[in-house]
């Protein structure tokens, strides 16, 4: 056993860390938000279209980050992926969590290890992919996507956003570099798949979702056929369920990535802001928020680290539940100990706080991972520990 | 990131599961609490059979009689032993996880070859003259002092939550040699002294938790005197030498509890689903929330065991991150259990009562949560040192 990282991992880290801080610096960072801000009523933030400020994707810094592999990770090298596992996704999800980097990375990320056009689309970062939660988590970037990802309980299937653009109701989103739309599944095509998938027939699940696909999309690909069908795994709902697990997973990345990130941020401003004529952070009141953060974002790590090599369903609810719980109190401490900066727009601890709150609520709530790792108690499977 | 044991670890947890399921079945009834003679025979008498079969020191090094272990090795005994219901170090505690590795590391061959071996083979038990009524976490301000004479220290003073004290034979014991002024620091003047428990002017006063039971003790030295000889480190070199003892203490102390605490969360569901508490939805996630915490507390201890066997067996930064986080987690653990007991978590005679309990030392002992934090804001994070 050796759970630390391999040196292919840390410099993994320390590659993705440096191509964002070269492509999406704060400044950029900045330059999205305060596009978005620049009104004040949100109106950029719908991001439906007509408009270059805040919450609009760059279609530019997702085609780098496809060039780069960001996307395309676990894809099979025989497929023209990088080749690697899961594990090294979290690493670098981690990192655009730190950075706060927006845009529908999960979807577009989950997409690129389907098959077909979509897949290599998506591996390329020429197809923006957003996703479509049965849980009822609002849409985000859907002006920017091309295509969504919906993801029922059972049933996979690929829309193109036009179309749910046409039924979703832009909200003026918390989070300034997130654009939202409310939206509800069109349920017709999804229960059909959802039947198909409960008749117990998995491989015409598979095909269904196959047949959405290129039908939804007008780009009939029967090449992928055969992958589409094994990706659907044991059991009637394999796929859907895996996605859904992985989107969970890699949602609970950027959650400690952020969470890392907030712990610095408090960490500096203590060091350097002085007050009764030393700096803050030699105050224990201080101090000890400080501490809890480190235990929070640690506590997050190991249990995501680890779920990403066992991907087992508990590990990876257990990782959602304390890495939304450490990006969100993280950011709320880094936000008190920032004091009055920390209340203002200048300072970017509302921006991790805030898409904090928007991770929290996607793919499996703090309720629904509670409730996850309850039953887990109750089953009769060894756990891990 | 891996988590997979390699082959030799493997062999290691098989045949340690094998050897446990042999021996287990063959075990003493477990002595009441409140008699040490009795606990000090049955603790000495694992210890014994631990020493037979060659598990005995584990984590020691092989030059100082141990098995030269990897922190691996170490993590799945103790897993092991806990999953089993083997018994716990108790008695050997000190001798085995502070004492000894003290006089390991620090101690001349003499020293070692005198102390070492008893401790392995649960002949000798020690306890711990640390604290003091007036020097808890500021335990560099000891005020326990020995003065030379000749060939001897003539000690007085007092130390208190001394475990084990009524039936130890040994007591590792800080004391000032040097007064602290203005060219001494309170950290310099500190000695590290073995001191024999049967000595003369050594008093022993039991001390009542508040759970009910005389678990340690308060110490009284009245001129008693101990061999220089008996000094491990040089006379005011104690408090370098003390930590090399405590950083052991935040290694893999409380994998075993660790353990135990997915085993009890487990019991609480199904006694919980028993009585109808379960379908209380409120009850039910704070059980699943702390299923999570439970799981990271083990990959939190998996990941500072690694780091470990990466340093060469030293305990990393981590140590404070993952006390802070269990202590915490222990306490709640079984404030959730009153909650599935109802009106029985008024009954002490309950075991999780008694657990719970217990577990409001965990906040205090071997470094309060405070002190924790200031370690991890201070040495981790590197914030400036605080007042």
């Amino acid at each position: 056993m050796d759970f630390q990282l391999t040196d292919d991992q840390r410099a993994l880290r320390t590659g993705m860390r440096e191509l964002l801080a070269r492509r999406f610096p704060r400044t950029r960072l900045r330059a999205v938000v305060d596009g978005a801000a620049g009104w004040g009523d949100g109106d950029a933030a719908r991001g439906d279209g007509g408009t270059a400020r805040g919450g609009e994707l760059d279609r530019a810094l997702w085609r780098e980050l496809g060039a780069a592999g960001l996307f395309a990770l676990r894809v099979p090298e025989s497929s023209g992926g990088v080749g690697l596992g899961l594990p090294e996704v979290v690493l670098a999800f981690e990192e655009a969590g730190r950075a706060l980097l927006p845009g529908p990375l999960v979807a577009t990320e989950l997409a690129a290890g389907l098959s077909g056009s979509l897949a290599a689309g998506a591996a390329q970062g020429e197809t923006v992919v957003t996703a479509l939660d049965e849980g009822g988590a609002p849409v985000e970037h859907l002006a920017s996507a091309d295509v969504v990802l919906a993801l029922g309980p059972t049933a996979v299937e690929v829309i193109p956003a036009k179309e749910v653009a046409r039924s979703a109701q832009p909200m003026r989103s918390i989070d300034p570099a997130t654009p939202l739309h409310r939206s509800t599944p069109t349920r017709t095509r999804l229960d059909r798949v959802e039947q198909a998938a409960q008749a117990g027939q998995a491989a015409q699940a598979a095909q269904a979702v196959q047949a959405v696909q290129a039908d939804q999309t007008g780009q009939a690909d029967q090449t992928g056929q055969a992958d589409q069908t094994g990706q659907a795994g044991p059991g009637r709902s394999g796929l859907a369920v895996r996605l859904r697990r992985e989107a969970a997973l890699l949602t609970a990345a950027q959650q400690l990535g952020s969470a890392s990130r907030t712990v610095e941020l408090a960490v500096d401003h203590a060091r350097h802001r002085t007050q009764f004529g030393r700096p803050i952070g030699a105050f224990q009141a201080v101090q000890h928020l400080c501490a809890q953060m480190l235990v929070r974002a640690e506590s997050a790590r190991s249990v995501v680290y680890a779920a990403a090599v066992t991907e087992d369903p508990g590990d990876i609810a257990a990782a959602k539940l304390l890495a939304d719980e450490a990006a969100v109190h993280n950011a709320r401490d880094c936000l008190q100990v920032h004091g009055g900066m920390g209340f203002t727009w200048e300072a970017d601890v509302h921006l991790h706080l805030k898409r904090a709150w928007v991770r929290a609520g996607q793919w499996q709530s703090g309720a629904a991972a509670e409730e996850e790792l309850a039953a887990g108690l109750v089953s009769t499977v060894e756990t891990c520990l | 990131m891996d988590l997979t044991y390699t082959e030799d670890e493997e062999d290691f947890r098989h045949r340690l599961r094998a050897w446990l399921a042999e021996v287990l079945p063959k075990l003493p009834d477990r002595p009441h609490p409140a008699d040490w003679p009795g606990r000090r025979a049955y603790d000495c008498g694992w210890q014994r059979m631990l020493h037979e079969a060659g598990y005995a020191g584990l984590h020691w090094p092989e030059d100082a009689g141990g098995r030269g272990a990897t922190p691996t090795q170490h993590l799945i005994f103790l897993e092991e032993t806990e999953r089993a219901g083997a018994p716990y170090v108790g008695a050997g505690f000190v001798g085995l996880l502070h004492a000894g590795p003290t006089i390991a590391a620090e101690g001349t061959s003499e020293q070692r070859a005198r102390w070492l071996p008893p401790i392995l083979r649960g002949d000798e038990v020690w306890c711990q003259g640390f604290s003091e009524p007036d020097a808890g976490s500021d335990l560099a301000s000891l005020r326990t002092r020995a003065v030379r004479d000749g060939d001897e220290y003539v000690i007085s003073g007092s130390k208190i939550w001394t475990s084990h004290a009524e039936i130890a034979d040994w007591c590792e014991l800080l004391v000032r040699t040097a007064p602290v002024n203005a060219d001494t620091p309170k950290h310099r003047g500190i000695t590290w002294l073995a001191m024999p428990m049967d000595a003369p002017g050594v008093t022993v006063r039991p001390l009542r938790t508040l759970a009910g039971t005389a678990e340690f003790a308060e110490v009284f030295l009245d001129e008693v005197r101990v061999p220089v000889g008996h000094r491990v480190g040089a006379e005011n070199d104690g408090w370098r030498v003390t930590m090399v003892t405590l950083s052991f203490e935040r290694g893999t102390a409380f994998v075993g509890e660790v353990v135990a605490c997915r085993r009890v969360l487990e019991a609480l569901a199904r006694t919980a689903r028993a009585n109808g508490r379960w379908d209380d939805a409120v009850l039910r996630r704070r059980l699943g929330r702390l299923a999570a915490e439970c799981a990271a507390l083990w990959r939190l201890t998996q990941w500072n065991v690694s780091e470990a066997q990466r340093t060469g067996g030293v305990p990393g930064v981590g140590g404070s991150v993952f006390k802070l986080r269990f202590s915490q987690v222990r306490q709640e653990l079984y404030d959730a259990a009153a909650e599935v007991l109802g009106p029985d978590a008024l009954d002490a005679g309950q075991e999780w009562v008694a657990d719970r309990l217990s577990s409001l030392s965990y906040t205090i002992a071997a470094g309060t949560s405070q002190i924790q934090r200031n370690i991890v804001a201070e040495r981790i994070l590197g914030l400036p040192k605080g007042r």
